[in-house]
């Protein structure tokens, strides 16, 4: 078994074989594409400048995030000290927003996350169980997609009470069932290919089949449907938050300061509406970055 | 044909008693004794031992269970414990209003999405595409509460164009009542039109990028007549998912309702939670996940009508 | 099949009805048949990838699956497959020789170990491991794909090793490259080879024996020179009469089978091949024909399914050498 043999191809028979050793891997042409893409490239800028100004926040900040005065409430943008003006109690907004960040930021990828790993891990069974696994776990979700997701949400959070772990709670229920449905649908797909069924006939166990040929070919798909996910997250628990199911004021957080200020749009309408604006810029930044991150595999599946 | 609707149907059944049940675990994991959460507090005793008996608050869970949902079937969703009227007739009114805004947001924003969709599909790597896919992506990306209250501050406090809130007084006709809709309207649709619009656009892409519009470009056709072929292959899921959307523009049109003060199933629904009034939150929860669920049910026959396919 | 309101069993596919063979050690046995005969179908219930409604596997005198035989995961190391669609068959994700290091590996042998023979392998097929190695499957042709698979198939160390339609989708010239490839490691490793193809020629080349099967079920088997020279069930003959031919002594008269195939949940009673067959009677829809030698006596391993193979022996649609 050890001896080489000289039955080399004929170069000519070859199809599009180079001389290089070896070829890059997925995912760094998946890296290399993303680099090409100009807006993929500056909306992942932002966004890691949005991600280190909340976790810097002491650093970005001007003024404490709690500390107010009262004497110098709703004060326009471009004041002097206070360059996005002031809140309803006299908080710098400019502080109050980058802290809101905080908060934010973590109700975008907290619930997705948490959804991921149980959505996928029950949609991946799903996918590659088949039979009455398979009709089980997805009736079940079947039930939960009956809800439009606000008013499960809502209803989650309106029930149980507000707060931050609620609204967490609830919002990771509400992308559980989504979560499970791609990955059940992706893994449905692979598990029908070729080399599943050969690698079922090299007689490895099931666990080995899924963590070296299933999870490779499935997580892409599965990654770039989560990231596209985040936005709606962060939209969602900002939601709750302005009707008052989330986080709770004195607190910093996008839609619970867009709620507080809701009132001040008849006296400073450019300063209530900059909370919202950051939730909007966030979101967007999330939602291109998934396009480029999909384009990119797609691209690469098809060179 | 009909076996597939045969078994379409059968198959929502159990999704119905899966969402019945849901909504009536979650009263009663809510914390609280659900006596004082079910029956109006100033209630006559008479009226509470009618409440009990009816909904049977003594007896083992399945029970209530099934009392509470014979009674939801017939109409009788009990009493609101807020101001102890009939949770029905409150509930109905606040869909019928709810239903305009949802109705005319649908039209609006799917045609507009259809459109831009188009144009960014036939014209893709140019500006008209990175145009329009902008808006559809700043459509999904945009908190609408927050465009809603932007809206309000440009036409209601920089200027007095609109009413700000609310659906005007009693016994006005539709047409008065067409300003208050306005800004509600364009509010919810734009999540629809982003929707849409993605999904048309790539649709229309894949179907540029097979070889037979290839084939029939080559044949000579302008781009008239082509547009025909791309319509019919774009239409199966581009209606799936608008049926989708406006299931969604019902059961989630609560954020737009309480910034417009719209008193919808919405806004009852967030009335309902600030008052902690439980059976008017249950009966809002069952009735609008039941009409997504039966949405849902006449969008996949309709789909299947269209495309045979789908009938496995 | 699945359908109905409650997605009952409605009817069945048989794909595979009462097929029983052997192959014995050392040998090539081709399975022929067109397409949706069940040669794949066979072949899948053999590794156990389909799970049989009735009947049994033994290999080395061992039943798999039964409890004093040998387990599915123990006939998985001495079988192998290898597949049609060369690139589906490889993990688009994973390099060649990681995909062919993946068995052993799994079954306990240490990476560097694996790597070592999976490299060895490459160089085994024709592949320089030095140029190969961490290529992905999109990089090589349909030629260099195929031989990754043999290569991957050969690591468990096989004894057996079954070619579903394994070179079909090869251009003619590496199709050779490859069956010379396929017969040096056979001689090397003492292989035992189940080939099979709807590809009457190669079958002839490459084969010791021939299976035929005809939808379903096998309606003639034999050393392939018996099989070749005298034909004896009327599907076989039409088969072989129908090959396409440069020689112009041996044009085709009359054109072999006639009607279209039979719709496979409804086979025709008795015998299958009857709605097809010009020399059918009465007694083919009635009884099914058993596969047995013929009453001649000429070639005992020669066997038929027909209740009258002798009624055309001297008829002009046998293929001459």
């Amino acid at each position: 078994m050890g001896e080489v043999t000289t039955l080399f191809l004929p170069k000519a028979a070859d199809a599009s074989v180079s001389a290089q050793a070896a070829s890059p891997g997925y995912w760094r042409n998946v890296r290399h594409h993303l680099q090409r893409d100009p807006i993929t490239v500056a909306v992942t800028l932002l966004l890691l400048l949005i991600i280190a100004s909340a976790i810097f926040a002491p650093v970005f900040a001007t003024y404490d995030p709690y500390q107010g005065n009262i004497l110098t409430r709703l004060q326009p943008i471009g004041t002097p000290g206070h360059w996005l003006g002031t809140d309803e109690t006299g908080r710098d907004l400019y502080s109050r927003l980058v802290y809101g960040g905080r908060l934010s930021l973590l109700e975008g990828v907290i619930p997705v996350s948490s959804a991921l790993m149980v959505g996928g891990f029950l949609g991946i069974v799903a996918g590659y169980a088949g039979g009455l696994t398979n009709s089980l776990i997805m009736r079940t979700m079947d039930v939960f997609y009956a809800f439009p997701s606000v008013l499960l949400a809502i209803a989650i959070c309106g029930i149980l009470g507000n707060g931050f772990v609620n609204s967490m709670f609830a919002l990771s229920i509400v992308f559980v069932p989504p979560l499970t449905r791609i990955s059940e649908t992706v893994t449905a797909q692979v598990r029908g290919l070729d080399f599943v069924e050969a690698a079922r006939a090299s007689g490895t166990t099931t666990m080995q089949i899924i963590r070296y040929h299933v999870l490779s070919n499935v997580l892409g798909p599965i990654l770039v449907y989560a990231t596209s996910l985040i936005s709606i997250s962060i939209i969602l628990a900002a939601g709750l938050s302005f009707l008052g199911l989330g986080v709770n004021p004195p607190s910093a957080e996008w839609g619970v300061m867009l709620n507080s200020l809701r009132q001040a749009i008849y006296v400073q309408p450019y300063v209530a509406a900059l909370p919202g604006l950051m939730i909007f810029v966030t979101s967007m930044c999330f939602n291109l970055m998934s396009d480029g991150l999909r384009s990119a595999m797609d691209v690469r599946l098809n060179t | 044909m009909l076996l597939f609707t045969a078994r379409r149907l059968l198959q929502t059944v159990p999704i119905l008693f899966g969402v019945s049940l849901v909504v009536f675990a979650l009263v009663h994991m809510a914390p609280g004794n659900p006596i004082d959460l079910l029956v109006p507090p100033e209630a006559s005793p008479q009226v509470i031992a009618q409440m009990k008996a009816t909904f049977g608050f003594d007896k083992p869970l399945y029970v209530q269970y099934l009392r509470w949902l014979g009674h939801a079937l017939t109409g009788d969703f009990g009493l609101s414990v807020f101001n102890a009227t009939p949770v029905a007739g409150q509930l109905f009114a606040a869909l019928g209003n709810t239903l305009w805004l949802a109705l005319l947001a649908a039209l609006l924003g799917f045609s507009l999405g259809t459109l831009f969709g188009l144009i960014a599909g036939f014209n893709q790597g140019r500006w008209p595409d990175k145009l329009f896919s902008a808006i559809t992506t700043a459509g999904v990306s945009l908190p609408h509460y927050w465009f809603a209250i932007v809206m309000v501050m440009v036409c209601s406090v920089l200027h007095n164009w609109l009413p700000a809130e609310g659906m005007g007084d009693e016994g006005l006709s539709v047409m008065q009542r067409l300003p208050y809709m306005i800004m509600p309207v364009i509010t919810l649709s734009l999540i629809p039109m982003g929707v849409i619009g993605r999904l048309v656009r790539a649709t229309v892409m894949e179907i540029l990028n097979q070889e037979f519009v290839g084939a029939l470009a080559a044949k000579g056709l302008t781009f008239r007549r082509i547009l025909p072929h791309v319509v019919r292959n774009a239409a199966p899921p581009t209606l799936a998912l608008m049926g989708l959307q406006f299931g969604y523009l019902l059961g989630g049109s609560i954020l737009v309702e309480t910034v417009f003060n719209w008193p919808g199933a919405g806004n009852l629904m967030n009335l309902a939670i600030f008052r902690r009034d439980i059976p008017i939150l249950q009966a809002t929860i069952l009735v609008l996940a039941t009409f997504f669920v039966l949405l849902n049910l006449v969008v996949d026959i309709a789909q299947a009508a269209i495309d045979p396919r789908i009938r496995r | 099949m699945r359908g109905g309101l409650l997605n009952r069993r409605v009817a069945t596919v048989q794909a595979v009805d009462d097929v029983s063979f052997s192959v014995a050690k050392g040998e090539v046995l081709g399975i022929v048949g067109e397409s949706g005969c069940g040669k794949s179908t066979t072949a899948r219930l053999l590794m156990h990838l389909i799970a049989p409604d009735a009947g049994e596997v033994i290999f080395d005198g061992e039943p798999v699956g039964a409890p004093h035989g040998i387990t599915v995961k123990e006939l998985r190391r001495k079988m192998q497959m290898v597949f049609q669609d060369s690139y589906a068959s490889l993990n688009p994700r994973m390099t060649i020789v990681e995909s062919i290091a993946y068995a052993p590996r799994m079954h306990g042998m240490p990476a560097a170990a694996s790597r070592q023979r999976a490299e060895a392998l490459l160089g085994q097929v024709g592949l320089n491991p030095s140029q190969f190695a961490r290529r992905y499957p999109h990089e090589l042709s349909g030629g260099q794909r195929q031989r990754v698979n043999i290569a991957r198939a050969l690591a468990l160390e096989p004894r057996l090793v079954i070619l579903d339609e394994a070179v079909s989708a090869l251009d003619k010239s590496i199709e050779a490259q490859v069956l010379n490839l396929l017969r040096d490691l056979k001689d090397r490793y003492n292989l035992t080879y189940l080939f099979i193809s709807h590809d009457l020629n190669v079958v002839e080349y490459v084969s010791d024996r021939v299976l035929v099967m005809y939808l379903g079920r096998v309606v003639e088997t034999g050393p392939v020179d018996s099989i070749y020279l005298r034909p004896r069930h009327p599907y076989t003959r039409a088969l072989l009469a129908a090959k396409p031919t440069l020689d112009p002594d041996r044009r085709t008269k009359h054109f072999p089978l006639t009607g279209d195939p039979p719709n496979p949940i409804n086979p025709p009673s008795g015998c299958r091949f009857r709605t097809r067959c010009a020399f059918a009677t009465a007694v083919c829809a009635e009884h099914v024909p058993a596969l047995a030698p013929p009453t001649d006596g000429e070639d005992p391993w020669h066997l038929v399914a027909c209740h009258l193979p002798e009624a055309q022996a001297n008829t002009e649609t046998a293929h001459a050498r």
